[in-house]
């Protein structure tokens, strides 16, 4: 029997078993709301701006590994979700992404509300189309969940113009579908594997490197067992932090640009580097010349095109993580690291992380710490920032709790939305955001979402009266000229000996009338007595919370390598 | 990093909107430096095919094929560079202002290189060539040698593998 179309795409989430839809209203999917208004299996999420929107469902397709579907109506709500696409595309998440489109006859004429968002976001999607033909629509649908969550997943578009989800058609939702196109890599070749094996069993000086596609893939529990019947120390990359539980005796640290002098050492001086699942972004590698120049590398990655892309590898492996560490650890034999661990060991005693007292406010550090004691187990969801990479250097995460964080396009605006998604996908775990002053400011009306569909959150605010990750690179290399990276009072700006604890007559916006404003619940902490209660409070409430912290302004995030310099080159 | 070359690559496309767009745009967006690209259709009318050349080092060369395959539009790829192909491309050139003699020579030309003349007028030719992009290069670089009026307009080259490659 013929049905409309948008019927059949109501049909379509059912069958893919979406129990959420991330969504905002408008001319161009009224049709589509109207049919899911009547489904009561599917709730809505009303964000207030369809960028975060697309963060939020990006925060429940990473924090539950299911698929994040986003509805938004043509032109500006369309254009308005192109940066967290991109997000989402950088990091390998999972999301359909259905935009309405005026009907076809218009399509071309300049209509009110159209804009070409296929063609916009090309090249930041998995894949992306416009439906043309009603009849190809069900099949549409399924290769959108099928590309978006399969291989190295990522967001898929698919625009569908106001006739096609008013016409009748067939009423069939297909339960596979054959993309000749498009064939990802679902099996390992052994004898690439073996020869990786080999190479990795005659180190002397082994190294695991292990990001992000190892949580893609549930290869957690493998990368474990592989690393501990071989012996390998291991490093992880920012979004791979957390793949093995920090106070493992073989864990190292994160390497990169803020990572561990300890981590980037021993990726310095390894003979070979075992990598799985990062693609070596280049703030993990600094200089590609000087990145891990005594070391063959070996690189398991499910894309091929994420292969020899940056760096030249020894031994290519084309694989998903969970697969090759599956043999692997099959093959494993102890292998003699002790002495090697030792001078890693070493490394660490010699240059820990650690920040000094500051001689007011609180220092991240004690922030970071606390909020990994009191919140165990926690989902930890991150802006862009110094305390990004605060957070990625001292909060500990257990086998329970994991990071969650905007690798690969560092964007601001991410955390608070992004925290608002994980919490609505894992409701029985406690979701803490951390986030700057800056960042906060990018998308706080999201504090309505919250409040209006019952979501609680802890978003801790690293208030540091700057834009510090900037403010940073100011005031190391350009003579702390704090140009437009200040967030005080513009008559402030310049005079960097004015009174920063004084902040009332300073600082836009006071978080805590904020807070008020909408109804959740506001704590300003101001010095270390103050952080442990304040969180224990944030624990217990059932309003979400914000905690504003009091960070000295000028704290700078250690070590640094700056971009392009070798890993070698720490600033310490 | 290996040699910077010319390189042929023979991409099998979905004949679908926008994919033509989509692989001129990671290109573009990926910094590959694309020198010609011509598309048409196959046997199958929904597939089709282009001919593409691309200059480039080893490595950004392999990149740019596993690229083109992460694409889902994309059906095939196939690197033509070191197979024994045949390869056409159309160029028109219109020599224009010349005298009798430059005339003469345009024919003598023309007969060199196994190429017609397809229209005359008083004190101009018009040249067709199908030949291969090299020689059609080296074409024009005599052409522009020789005469100071002419327009050239170029087709990009279309390439196919020999049969003993194509039907193994
Ligand atoms: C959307 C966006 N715009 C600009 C930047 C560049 N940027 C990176 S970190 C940063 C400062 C962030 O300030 P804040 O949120 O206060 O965090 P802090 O570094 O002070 O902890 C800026 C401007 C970015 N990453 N994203
Ligand atoms: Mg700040």
């Amino acid at each position: 029997m013929d049905i409309a179309g948008k019927k059949l795409i109501v049909k379509a989430l059912m069958e893919e078993g979406v129990d959420k839809v991330f969504a905002y209203p408008g001319g161009m999917i009224v049709d589509i709301m109207d049919e899911l208004y009547q489904k009561a299996d599917i709730e809505l999420i009303l964000a207030r701006h369809e960028q975060a929107l697309v963060h939020e469902a990006e925060g429940y397709a990473r924090a539950t590994g299911k698929t994040g579907v986003c509805l938004v109506t043509s032109g500006p709500g369309a254009t308005n979700t192109i940066t967290a696409i991109a997000d989402a595309h950088y990091d390998s998440v999972p999301l359909v992404v259905i935009t309405g489109q005026v009907a076809q006859d218009l399509i071309g004429n300049d209509a009110f509300q159209e804009v070409d968002i296929v063609g916009m976001t090309r090249s930041i999607t998995k894949y992306g189309v416009t439906v043309r033909d009603r009849k190809s629509l069900g099949r549409i649908l399924k290769m959108a969940f099928v590309i978006a969550s399969t291989g190295k997943p990522g967001p898929v578009l698919i625009d569908i113009p106001k006739d096609i989800q008013q016409a009748a058609g067939p009423g069939e939702y297909p339960d596979q579908v054959s993309i000749r196109g498009y064939k990802p890599n679902e099996s390992v070749h052994i004898g690439q594997l073996k020869k990786a094996y080999k190479l990795l069993k005659s180190a002397k000086h082994p190294m695991i490197l292990a990001g992000g596609g190892v949580r893609i893939s549930g290869a957690e529990d493998k990368l474990l067992e592989f690393a501990h019947r071989m012996n390998i120390p291991v490093a992880t990359t920012i979004m791979g932090k957390g793949v093995i539980p920090e106070d493992d005796p073989l864990y190292v640290g994160n390497s990169g640009m803020h990572g561990r002098y300890a981590a980037n050492m021993a990726i310095m001086e390894c003979d070979v580097l075992f990598s799985i699942g990062t693609r070596f972004n280049d703030r993990i590698t600094g200089d590609l010349n000087e990145f891990a120049p005594k070391a063959r590398i070996i690189h398991v990655d499910v894309e091929t095109a994420s292969i020899s892309r940056n760096v030249v590898v020894d031994i290519p492996v084309v694989s998903d993580a969970a697969l090759a560490l599956e043999k692997l650890v099959e093959w494993a034999e102890p292998m003699k690291t002790d002495k090697w661990r030792t001078i890693i060991a070493d490394w660490e005693k010699e240059h820990p992380l650690s920040m000094k007292k500051p001689a007011y406010g609180v220092s991240p550090q004690q922030v970071c710490e606390a909020i990994s004691d009191t919140f165990s187990g926690a989902l930890f969801v991150t802006d862009v920032g110094q305390h990004q990479m605060w957070a990625t250097q001292y909060i500990k995460l257990n086998s329970d709790s994991r990071l969650i964080t905007s690798g690969g396009l560092g964007t601001m605006g991410f955390g608070f939305p992004a925290a608002i998604g994980a919490k609505i996908g894992a409701p029985e775990r406690d979701v803490v955001c951390i986030t700057g002053d800056g960042g906060m400011q990018m998308n706080m009306q999201e504090m309505a979402t919250a409040m209006c569909h019952g979501i609680k959150t802890v978003t801790c605010i690293f208030n540091n009266e700057y834009l510090g990750m900037v403010r940073q690179m100011q005031q190391m290399f350009f003579g702390k000229r704090y140009g437009i990276t200040s967030l005080r009072k513009q008559s402030t700006w310049r005079d960097t000996s004015k009174d920063v604890t004084n902040r009332e007559s300073q600082y836009v916006p006071d978080f805590m009338k904020w807070a008020d404003a909408y109804g959740a619940l506001g704590i300003r902490v101001t010095e270390e007595s103050e952080i442990l209660p304040a969180l224990t409070q944030a624990k217990a409430s059932d309003l979400p919370v914000v905690i504003e912290f009091t960070i000295p302004p000028e704290e700078v995030v250690l070590p640094m390598v700056q971009g392009g310099k070798a890993m070698s080159e720490m600033i310490l | 990093m290996g040699k910077v070359k010319k390189r042929w690559i023979a991409l099998y496309v979905e004949n679908e909107v926008g994919v033509l767009a989509k692989v001129a745009g990671l290109f573009s967006g990926k910094s590959y430096n694309l020198s010609s690209l011509t598309v048409g259709t196959t046997e199958h009318e929904d597939i089709s095919r282009m001919t593409i050349g691309v200059t480039s080092d080893d490595i950004t060369f392999e990149q740019i094929k596993k690229q083109l395959n992460t694409m889902v539009e994309v059906i095939k790829v196939v690197d033509l560079t070191d197979m024994p192909i045949h390869m056409k491309e159309v160029l028109f050139a219109k020599l224009k202002r010349i005298t009798a003699e430059e005339k003469a020579e345009a024919f003598r030309i023309a007969e060199t290189y196994g190429i017609t003349v397809i229209d005359i007028d008083r004190d101009a030719v018009l040249l067709e060539s199908t030949l291969t992009e090299r020689r059609n290069d080296e074409l024009c670089a005599l052409l522009r040698a020789t005469f100071s009026h002419i327009d050239i307009v170029r087709g990009g080259a279309v390439a196919v593998e020999g049969l003993s490659t194509s039907c193994r």
